[in-house]
């Protein structure tokens, strides 16, 4: 029997806000353990939260940008359960009324565009975190992050294979990282996934039972995770047997989900209003305000570079699914500059380099003015498309403009005619049985001589000329 | 007259008089604290030292005359609010050993104006009770009448004013936790509007419905505490933001015209008789001072117990959570986190709070949360809208603050339902919000006090202190003292 799989996502992602959802603790990450804290973010006795409005915005701001409905009216719920690294043991969650509703993503995959839809986005309080480390008889609890804002993103069960997912999860990346609410960054884990999997016979309307899965910490693991998950499924149905609704973890050094608790065993989290905050009332002024602070998001500026810049779909893709890269680009096209050119440049020679040290393009010392300085000699024939890419990696190595290195190191492209006869004449005079091959009519050996007389003049000849000059000479 | 039986407005007179320093006065009440605390046990902690130093800081601003409304005058303060430095157990084992690291908003305030801080005081198990016999450190008694309890939850606060141990108190009130005891021991108690006074720093136990407010020997002292502890607090999202009025500015206006409705559903068969002839005095005096009794309906009363229950132990379990050994408080050791978890929660909690986490966990399940949560909250509505219509046709309410004078140690604690219905009047005014004082009223033959409640609306705490001072300075059941 033919299956397909039914996917949904729940998304976590950690705002960017200086401090935490209800007390003025620093949500900065990495610090000694419980150097964060105060009474209200380690739940003293008597203490009261009071909502970040920071935390409000963002997420706001990220319905917006995903084409969300904002609650005019949204609530704030305790989810309650006992674990240590939860101080007050509830997290203050949304449960009815969450902040926003009914979004819709599109992603690509293979050509065709999808729209996954969005249920809901609501915003909650991180945990801490329990350490086990040391002696085996104690745990340790450290609750720096005890309070940080997470938004939850839940998707409809829109999502039919892994690859959809990873394009989802990479688009959701883009667009949070673009309107500036999360770093995105999944191996520290500021943005985190789950995903509900189910599968059904092709053709079939009613949902199978779902599994949920944790614990994937990279697009990698949610392509691998999802696909482990839904072939396990396939086959307990046909050897006959049953899926169990449960939660299972992902283990990355195995490669395989693994049960951790059945539905029977799950939490009764008790949810109510939690009566120490007032419901938010988002007037319409206020949701005004925070779109008139969206910039343009990955999908509108894609499309502009295809209209702008004529650049195929492909470059304008993985030019804008950064906003640093998109704006890299702009830069550098602003002097004047050819952008299918500056696209080459960014794609090949940057990114390879970028990739080599894992460096992101905002963290490289090149400045997209001094690839326009680069283009620029290219194109009044100072150097050659060859010499080029030397001076590049010399650029982003150093960070000195381009006309410098050329002078320095005396790269200047040679166009003088008589110049470069001497050493055309020299060549064919060396290579005297190629001379005759080619006369001979073997046309490929011109590459040949063309190849030795760059390489005598180290490059620095145009090679406009070199051909003009090899052909008139071959002719005779 | 003794110093301890100084009101605030007394004491803050002989203090700029210089007839008496804010350190003689301390001392004075301390001298009677040791002299009396062994029969009335209306404290859990004491603290003559610190006391001793803000005394003398009150001098000093005093000498300096710096206007402070409470500078010098000795203060005891329920044990659920948060003082820095000074243990507040809540009357829990689990808290046993708790010394907040911060004040509560309250304490703040009166510590800026000058107040000196004599001790904590006990009450029923996290102002769950209405005896102050769910006391981890043992049972408050009735200064009227050591047999009889004070009341609760805020049996200690109330317990040492009307015994002259302090100046006057703070308690809290969640169902009438002011109210009963400030009743029972013939005193003042206002619970004032939710959002009025900051719960910050107050160790929560049904967070939209918990109050703190001023126990006091007369109604001006009420208003001078309420002027210090209300308004808007940063801390606190459910503070209302709203300027405060001199709530003394008031005092002394006649309540010539004002309607107040007697609401029938309060006047029930089983109400002890005494209770309901004082309080019928004392309507009839409202009018002899000039004001309109409407005869009302409340009628929502009769489902308002269930569902305070209901909520307030909801919230309770939720609230309650944090006491997991974890971070602060008792903890006992297992080796396993489950097993610390129920060992702990087991020493720590006694027998009601433990009841009432049970109820409240299982009103929330899934499955019951429609049936009984939500039900109540909807029944709440009806209770708020019950007192908005009756706030159409008239200024306030009066009814009596409970059905029996003070009744004996041990009487009720057998019975929990018997006990929850001691709150039977004062339970409304919680889950609709709004303001009610208690004031003395009469004595039944044992020489019991009788309470009389007036019930006020939203942030409209001028109307019936007004009213209750008017019926005070008409009457003299506030000058009695109990035999001790």
């Amino acid at each position: 029997m033919q299956y397909e799989a039914v996917i949904g996502l729940e998304i976590h992602a950690q705002l960017l806000t200086e401090s935490k959802m209800f007390c003025g603790c620093s949500t900065k990450f990495g610090s000694e353990p419980n150097s964060q804290t105060c009474p209200v973010c380690i739940g003293m006795p008597g203490v009261l939260p009071v909502m970040n409005r920071k935390a409000l915005e963002y997420v706001i701001k990220t319905g917006l940008a995903v084409n969300c409905r904002i609650a005019p009216y949204s609530r704030f719920a305790r989810k309650n359960y006992f674990y240590p690294d939860l101080p007050k043991g509830y997290q203050i969650s949304q449960y009815e009324l969450p902040l926003c509703e009914c979004g819709f993503v599109e992603i690509s995959v293979n050509g065709a565009v999808k729209t996954i839809g969005l249920t809901r986005i609501h915003l909650e309080e991180d945990a801490g975190k329990n350490i086990h480390e040391g002696a085996s008889n104690y745990s340790l609890v450290d609750l720096n992050r005890a309070g940080t804002p997470l938004m939850e993103i839940v998707t409809e069960p829109d999502i039919r294979t892994p690859q959809e997912a990873v394009e989802f999860m990479k688009k959701l990346r883009a667009i949070v990282r673009c309107i500036e609410v999360c770093d995105g960054n999944m191996e520290q884990g500021s943005l985190r996934c789950d995903a509900n999997v189910s599968v059904r016979p092709v053709g079939q309307k009613e949902f199978g039972t779902k599994t949920e899965i944790k614990n994937m910490n990279s697009f990698k693991f949610v392509e691998k995770a999802l696909d482990y998950e839904i072939k396990r499924q396939i086959k307990v149905l046909n050897e006959g047997g049953r899926i169990i609704q449960e939660t299972r973890l992902w283990d990355s050094n195995r490669g395989v989900t693994e049960s951790m608790r059945s539905k029977e065993e799950a939490y009764d989290y008790r949810y109510f209003p939690d009566p120490d905050l007032v419901p938010v009332e988002t007037d319409n002024a206020w949701i005004e305000q925070i779109r008139s602070q969206l910039v343009e998001l990955p999908d509108s500026r894609k499309q502009r570079f295809v209209s702008q810049y004529s650049l195929p779909e492909h470059d304008a893709d993985l030019l804008t699914s950064e906003r640093a890269t998109a704006e890299w680009f702009e830069q550098a096209v602003k002097p004047g500059c050819e952008p299918k050119a500056v696209s080459n440049w960014m794609m090949g020679e940057l990114m390879r380099l970028l990739n080599e040290e894992n460096r992101q393009i905002d963290e490289c010392g090149l400045k997209p003015e001094q690839l326009a300085g680069l283009l620029k000699l290219i194109d009044n024939g100072t150097i050659s498309g060859k010499i080029a890419k030397t001076v590049f990696e010399d650029m982003y190595k150093t960070g000195k403009d381009a006309d410098l290195i050329v002078k320095e190191k005396g790269l200047l492209q040679v166009s003088d005619e008589s110049e470069i006869k001497k050493v055309v004449d020299d060549i064919l005079q060396k290579n005297p049985k190629e001379v005759e091959r080619f006369r001979a009519g073997e046309e490929k050996l011109l590459g040949f001589f063309a190849g030795q007389i760059m390489k005598a003049t180290k490059g620095q000849a145009n090679p406009k000329i070199v051909n003009e000059l090899l052909r008139k000479k071959l002719s005779l | 007259m003794h110093p301890f039986n100084f009101t605030i407005e007394q004491a803050r007179a002989a203090l700029d008089r210089g007839e008496i320093t804010p350190v003689e006065l301390t001392n004075k009440l301390f001298d009677r604290i040791e002299a009396l605390e062994n029969r009335i046990q209306s404290f859990i902690t004491l603290d003559k030292e610190k006391a001793l130093i803000q005394a003398g800081y009150a001098e000093d601003s005093i000498r300096r005359r710096i206007i402070q409304p409470l500078a010098g005058v000795p203060l005891a303060i329920k044990d659920n609010i948060c003082t820095e430095g000074i243990r507040t157990s809540c009357s829990s084992k689990i808290l046993e050993n708790f010394i907040p690291p911060y004040d509560s908003t309250v304490t703040e305030k009166l510590k800026k104006q000058g107040c000196i801080l004599l001790g904590k005081t006990n009450l029923d198990e996290f102002a769950m009770g209405s005896s102050t016999e769910n006391s981890a450190f043992g049972p408050t008694k009735n200064p009227w009448d050591i047999t009889r309890v004070p009341g609760g939850s805020s049996g200690g606060s109330a317990a040492a004013v009307a015994a002259d141990l302090c100046i006057a108190a703070l308690g809290s009130d969640t169902g009438g936790s002011i109210r009963q005891p400030a009743a029972f021991c013939g005193v003042v108690g206002l619970k004032p509007t939710y959002g009025r006074v900051s719960r910050y720093g107050l160790v929560a136990f049904a967070s939209s419905l918990d109050q703190i407010g001023p126990i006091t020997k007369s109604v001006k002292d009420s208003a001078i505490l309420l002027n210090v502890i209300s308004g808007p607090d940063p801390h606190d999202s459910t503070s209302a933001h709203l300027a405060v009025p001199d709530f003394t500015s008031v005092l002394g206006q006649e309540i010539k015209g004002m309607k107040f409705g007697v609401p029938k559903e309060y006047f029930i068969a089983g109400m002890d008789k005494e209770v309901e002839e004082s309080v019928k005095h004392a309507i009839e005096k409202l009018e002899s001072l000039g004001a309109v009794p409407v005869e009302i309906s409340l009628p929502h009363t009769e489902y308002a117990v269930a569902a305070y229950y209901i909520l307030a132990t909801s919230e309770a379990s939720s609230n309650l959570a944090r006491y997991d050994g974890v971070k602060y408080g008792l903890r006992v050791e297992s080796d396993e986190l489950i097993d610390m978890y129920m060992k702990t929660r087991e020493a720590g909690f006694g027998a009601e709070v433990k009841r009432r986490i049970i109820l409240g966990t299982y009103t929330l399940s899934s499955g019951y949360y429609d049936a009984y949560y939500k039900k109540a909250q909807q029944v709440r509505t009806l209770v708020k809208q019950d007192f908005e219509k009756a706030f159409e046709k008239v200024d306030m309410i009066v009814t009596p603050t409970t059905p029996t004078a003070a009744f004996k140690a041990g009487e009720k604690t057998d019975d929990p339902l018997q006990m929850y219905l001691a709150d039977i009047f004062t339970i409304s005014v919680n889950l609709a919000g709004v303001p009610a004082i208690s004031i003395p009223c009469g004595f039944t033959s044992q020489n019991l006090p009788v309470g009389l409640q007036i019930m006020g609306k939203h942030f409209d705490e001028e109307t019936i202190l007004k009213t209750a001072y008017a019926y005070e300075q008409a009457t003299d059941w506030h000058m009695r003292k109990p035999e001790l």
